[in-house]
């Protein structure tokens, strides 16, 4: 039986009156591509935010690997080789694109605020191998060839792909992509596919939110249908695509 | 980048070994160190604003404790120079922390409101504590500093010590910068969450820089006092803080050269003004020193409607539009 990454138990969260996420169970298998889908507002993005500790649970349970990290901060999450992208791609426009991949790096180096004060940059050596490690990530994506520009002057599609990239740096065991493919044509999203695959085949577990069905049947392994922040399915791609409940929630009946 | 960073040290370095020697009035040297301590906080005041994103109304406080911890602590406790500047940092560290726990571990522009605050407070202090700090009268006879027994008693010397000690900040500056630790609050800056979700502990970040200018600023308000060995509430006024955000503004913030090419426009502009008023004056027009305030905010608007990036970059976007005129205009010749 293959190790459970990622369990989310009876997940709940309101603000104030409005409920956007309840009563959310789900387990992700550790190596597989688990995709999220459902309508807008559905809450998907708020379950992201959860797991991510951008925003605290009001109940429920967050597992990862067995421990519980509901509520933690966002950077000890993320120190936990757990890694995202955000829906309306958040990269940091003034820095260059490799410096972009370097802040990735941050959790796999150490040097603090008195070193990097006293240390000129060109003695550093942990600071060399960051650079090319995330010279390595940017090959990987393939936005080598784009290093020295401002992470801001690119494509919508190519931020997509350097987000990623800074998410990679971190060498992470679980990834969440929000929405990768939105905004993207119909090339850009088979290469956002094929990416995505390649990812996986890391061993790095992908967990999806994406409304590109094309997309979502064709690589994952597990999909989860939310509708009203409840999972109203789970299956893979064939099971889904019979499910009566899931016609309904998107046809309507 | 970093080349040019380390070309520009060693053009600044080259200007400033030779500057005595073309400047020689005592008057203008003396120009020069203040814009020198000027150049000095509005470096620190560059890594919170155009690298970390915060913006702080309150560092003419930490200009003047340090200035205080030096005149109180060499005038009327009899410590030595050295040793008074550095338990000026350490109480500036100790208040920064203080002030930027609560402001910063919230988002947005709660620093600025804290830090203004805080400013107004230091400045009444100043003023009321007369036991402490001689109230308006303030505190006389601080003695001069020695470096390696060669006192800092001319303004040749002084002039010297004081752009010595920017270059070593600039120093210490852009190797935070070109760091992990500077990616990490260049990230904070361009995306909070996306620094948060790659690691990077914002909060603890943005107390730490805020420290960390905080300490350029008290240095140079110990400088300050080492040098015009005499000091009043007068120059600590929030008036100065907003004058020191204005440096930065002015030159770019979102470069550490914005900064000092700011800090020097603004400290040298006073005195082109002065100037400027006598030929007014021929003209039948008097000219107040009030008058300069007015000009300040009327760069300040032009800055902001015209060159929101600051002279550095507002330069180089002047050059780029110039340079494809230029090649425009030689097509139209061609064709």
């Amino acid at each position: 039986m293959t190790e459970i990454i990622l369990e989310l138990k009876k997940l709940r969260k309101n603000f104030g009156g409005v409920v956007a996420v309840d009563h959310m169970d789900l387990t992700v298998e550790s190596g597989s591509i688990t995709s999220m889908i459902g309508p807008n507002g559905a809450g998907k993005t708020t379950i992201f935010n959860l797991i991510t500790g951008f925003l605290k649970p009001s109940a429920g349970n967050i597992l990862y690997r067995n421990t519980d990290i509901s509520g933690m901060k966002p950077h000890v999450i993320a120190r936990k080789a757990i890694a995202r992208t955000f829906q309306n791609v958040q990269v940091f426009p003034q820095m260059t694109v490799l410096e972009n991949v370097m802040v990735g790096r941050h959790i796999r180096s150490k040097s603090g605020f008195i070193i990097s004060v006293l240390v000129p940059p060109f003695c550093r050596r942990e600071d060399k191998k960051n650079r090319t490690d995330a010279e390595k990530w940017l090959d990987y994506v393939g936005l080598g060839h784009e290093s020295d520009k401002t992470a801001g002057s690119l494509s919508l599609g190519n931020q997509r792909k350097l987000e990623i990239a800074r998410a990679l740096a971190m060498e992470p065991k679980i990834i969440l992509l929000d929405e990768p493919a939105s905004g993207l044509n119909a090339r850009e999203t088979v290469v956002m596919g094929r990416l995505i695959e390649k990812i996986r085949k890391m061993d790095i577990t992908v967990v999806l939110v994406e409304h590109d069905m094309e997309l979502v049947m064709d690589i994952s392994d597990q999909i989860g249908v939310i509708n009203f922040g409840r999972c109203i399915a789970t299956g893979n791609p064939a099971e889904i695509q019979s499910n009566p409940e899931v016609i309904a929630a998107y046809l309507g009946e | 980048m970093r080349h040019k960073d380390y070309m520009g040290l060693g053009i600044l370095l080259l200007v400033i070994i030779f500057l005595p020697f073309v400047i020689t009035n005592d008057y203008y040297l003396g120009v020069l160190v203040f814009t020198a301590l000027n150049c000095l906080t509005c470096i620190g005041l560059c890594l919170l604003m155009g690298y970390a994103g915060q913006i702080s109304l309150g560092h003419a406080a930490f200009y003047a404790l340090g200035a205080y911890a030096t005149g109180i602590l060499t005038a009327k406790l009899g410590w030595s120079s050295w040793m008074a500047m550095g338990t000026g940092v350490i109480i500036s560290a100790g208040v920064a922390f203080l002030v930027g726990v609560p402001s910063l571990r919230l988002k947005g522009h709660y620093l600025a409101m804290a830090t203004l605050g805080f400013g107004a407070i230091i400045h009444i202090v100043l003023i009321a504590a007369v036991n402490m700090t001689g109230g308006p009268s303030g505190v006389v006879g601080i003695p001069s500093l020695h470096f390696f027994g060669i006192e800092l008693n001319t303004d040749t010397r002084f002039f010297y010590f004081s752009w010595s000690t920017v270059i070593i900040g600039l120093l210490l500056a852009l190797n935070l910068i070109h760091s992990r630790v500077g990616r990490g609050l260049r990230a904070i800056h361009g995306s909070e969450d996306a620094a948060g979700s790659s690691g990077v502990n914002t909060s603890v970040y943005k107390i730490k820089v805020f420290m960390v200018s905080a300490v350029y600023a008290s240095v140079a308000g110990s400088l300050y006092a080492n040098y015009v060995n005499y000091i009043d509430p007068g120059p600590f006024d929030v008036m100065h803080s907003v004058l020191l955000l204005t440096m930065v503004a002015v030159g770019g913030m979102h470069t550490i050269w914005g900064a000092i090419t700011g800090a020097t426009v603004l400290s040298l502009l006073p005195e082109f003004l002065s100037s400027m008023s006598d030929y007014f004056e021929s003209l039948g027009l008097s000219y107040q020193p009030d008058y300069d305030t007015l000009i300040y905010g009327g760069i300040l608007l032009l800055m902001m409607l015209f060159l929101p990036e600051g002279l550095v970059d507002g330069m180089n976007s002047i050059r780029r539009i110039t340079s494809t005129m230029f090649i425009r205009a030689r097509k139209k010749l061609v064709f």
